[in-house]
């Protein structure tokens, strides 16, 4: 559907896209996770032609986003962006909702016909007349998705629609745009800076830092194989450690990692490497015991607990290292955990992932 | 005191009775202004939307100026239209000198910089997430136009307002190039400085009255517009 080659774009001197390549099938939602500020919405804003690559080109289905005057119109008339902020025109909502079909001189009565309809499925039905202006956030951005969807686009642009929302506004947002696409078949290309929207909505999953997809793949295969610690940390695993590969053994790789060897799953290209350990990974136990089977057993210390809401993070230290556990607040309870405890930490080898430590080599893509 | 309140009380008996020489001053006042406010316009509008739209060289010195010109002094167009309108002048030809139509001329040159500065200010006052809305729904140039200033037509309607404001109270230009020919160039301004310079305050005042009811109007008017 949509070809992504070596594009970039300059503002100036400044720099923001650095040669972005992927490929959007016909179909998924695909979506574009990354802290802000990385180029998300300029990547959309190029494939919607409001904006011109600097070097490199964008295929739509085969035509090449480069045209100008009638053509980019009529290729712009097959997509359909939702920004951010959403736009609300001084009319009524049936008049915001209508204006694309108007440019498309569709004829009164269809423009009345679906735009009522579009209406009953955002679930603002009865709406028609209301000045848009006296929506809520929540509202005008289900409009401004009406707005677009009612064209019957292609192709779906959506640039972090709900990022100023409230959690209720969000999954009605999210609803209506997963309904939409089942529904309709329609490709849809998000950007979000919020990963569990991510792996919410998502076929496929690009990371994009620092200009580039430093990740694409399988939304399931981006969370559990995150290419490199700064991807791990985006994704929300707190352990990142460094390393130096000191030795492999019948596929289990030893990390001497500040002085503690731990042994992990895997190869290593490079004898410099990054782990990662997910928090709900480790398990702790207060002394030994017979049902430690797995490969790495450390002992450390108890530093602080952290709240996350029904669960907590016990932070301990050992030797150098500092890693968090995952724990539910009974375990806290049982184990009678406290800071300053002495504390034995446990986890499977198959559990520490490991990534070459240049981050700034491109992971492949599935 | 008491002659104040009698002042008043004859200004207002001079409305309501429907004094011919009032009424004749008001409907010119009327029509020299609404003229000029419509011919301005007619070239603002469409001035204003080129300077937006189009980019080229020295467009921020023009805008600059076309601001400056908001405070263009009402004497200045006087003399300027004056020379330009007398019989020996450039545009002497037209005869429009000590005539209501000379009147719109200078009011036209009066009012054009202010609204066609706010024009453009309208214009460039829409935010770039309505512009990419518009231009991401597939507007052509054209529709793209059309879009833009109905989104801004409300504070152009301000700007135009501004421009009969403007007009409708100036007395400069009027008296210089109109001459205050009673019954035919005379307007509410140019009368209420002549009557008061003779004294005759009853009938100032009523004018004075009847300018101030007629702005009043004006912008109700397009209060109750923009609140649609």
């Amino acid at each position: 559907m949509i070809r992504l080659e070596q594009v970039s774009r300059k503002f100036g001197e400044r720099t923001i896209l650095t040669g972005v390549s992927g490929e959007i099938r016909k179909g998924e939602i695909f979506t574009i996770i990354g802290p802000s500020g990385q180029g998300k919405t300029t990547l959309l804003r190029l494939i919607n032609m409001l904006d011109t690559p600097t070097e490199g080109s964008i295929f739509f289905d085969g035509i090449s986003l480069h045209g100008s005057g009638d053509q980019a119109t009529s290729l712009r008339r097959r997509m359909g962006m939702v920004f951010q902020i959403p736009a609300s025109f001084h009319e009524t909502v049936f008049e915001n909702i209508a204006i694309g079909l108007k440019y498309r001189r569709i004829s009164k009565d269809e423009i009345k016909r679906r735009v009522l309809e579009k209406l009953k499925e955002i679930g603002l039905e009865g709406y028609e007349n209301r000045k848009a202006g006296t929506l809520s956030g929540g509202e005008m951005q289900r409009v401004s998705l009406a707005r677009v969807m009612v064209t019957e686009p292609d192709l779906l642009l959506l640039d972090e629609p709900t990022a100023n929302l409230d959690p209720v506004s969000t999954a009605r947002i999210e609803d209506l745009i997963r309904l939409y696409n089942r529904k309709s078949g329609t490709t849809v290309i998000m950007s979000s800076h919020d990963l569990f929207q991510g792996q919410r909505l998502a076929d496929r999953i690009a990371v994009m830092m620092e200009g580039r997809f430093i990740q694409t793949g399988e939304t399931i295969d981006v969370f559990s194989h995150p290419c490199s610690a700064k991807v791990a940390r985006f994704i929300g695993i707190s352990n990142i450690l460094q390393g130096r590969v000191i030795g492999i053994e019948d596929g289990i790789l030893s990390i001497d990692v500040s002085g503690t060897v731990i042994h992990a799953l895997g190869t290593a290209d490079k004898e410099m490497v990054s782990v990662a350990i997910r928090p709900e990974d480790i398990t702790l136990y207060n002394e030994p015991d017979g049902k430690m089977s797995a490969r790495n057993v450390l002992y450390g210390k108890i530093t602080g607990i952290k709240p996350f809401g029904i669960i907590c993070h016990v932070m301990t230290t050992c030797g150098e290292i500092t890693l968090a556990v995952q724990v539910t607040w009974q375990s806290v309870k049982e184990m009678n955990l406290k800071e300053g405890q002495e504390i034995i930490l446990s986890f499977k080898a198959p559990s520490v992932h490991v990534m070459p430590l240049d981050e700034h080599e491109t992971c492949r893509s599935w | 005191m008491d002659d104040i309140v009698s002042i008043f009380v004859t200004a207002f008996s001079l409305i309501t009775t429907g004094n011919s020489d009032v009424w004749e001053i008001t409907s010119r006042t009327l029509q020299v202004t609404f003229s000029s406010v419509l011919i301005s316009t007619v070239i603002s509008l469409p001035l204003g939307t080129a300077i937006t739209f189009r980019n080229f060289r020295g467009k921020k010195t023009l805008i600059n100026i076309i601001q400056t010109l908001y405070a263009l002094p009402t004497v200045i167009v006087g003399l300027v239209c004056y020379m330009l309108l007398s019989r020996t002048g450039p545009l002497g030809y037209l005869g429009f000198l000590f005539t209501p139509n000379g009147m719109i001329f200078g009011q036209t040159i009066l009012i054009i910089p202010i609204m066609t500065g706010l024009t453009i200010a309208a214009l460039q006052a829409i935010p770039p997430t309505i512009t990419d809305t518009i231009r991401s729904l597939g507007a052509t140039r054209m529709q793209f136009l059309i879009s833009h200033i109905r989104e801004a037509r409300f504070t152009i309607m301000a700007a135009v307002v501004i421009g009969f404001s403007r007009a409708i109270s100036e007395v400069g230009a009027a008296i210089m190039i109109g001459g205050n020919i009673r019954g035919h160039t005379r307007v509410l301004t140019t009368a209420i400085s002549l009557q008061t310079s003779m004294g005759n305050f009853e009938l100032s005042l009523a004018l004075g009255i009847i300018l101030l009811g007629i702005a009043l109007v004006i912008n109700l008017f397009l209060g109750a517009l923009q609140q649609r």
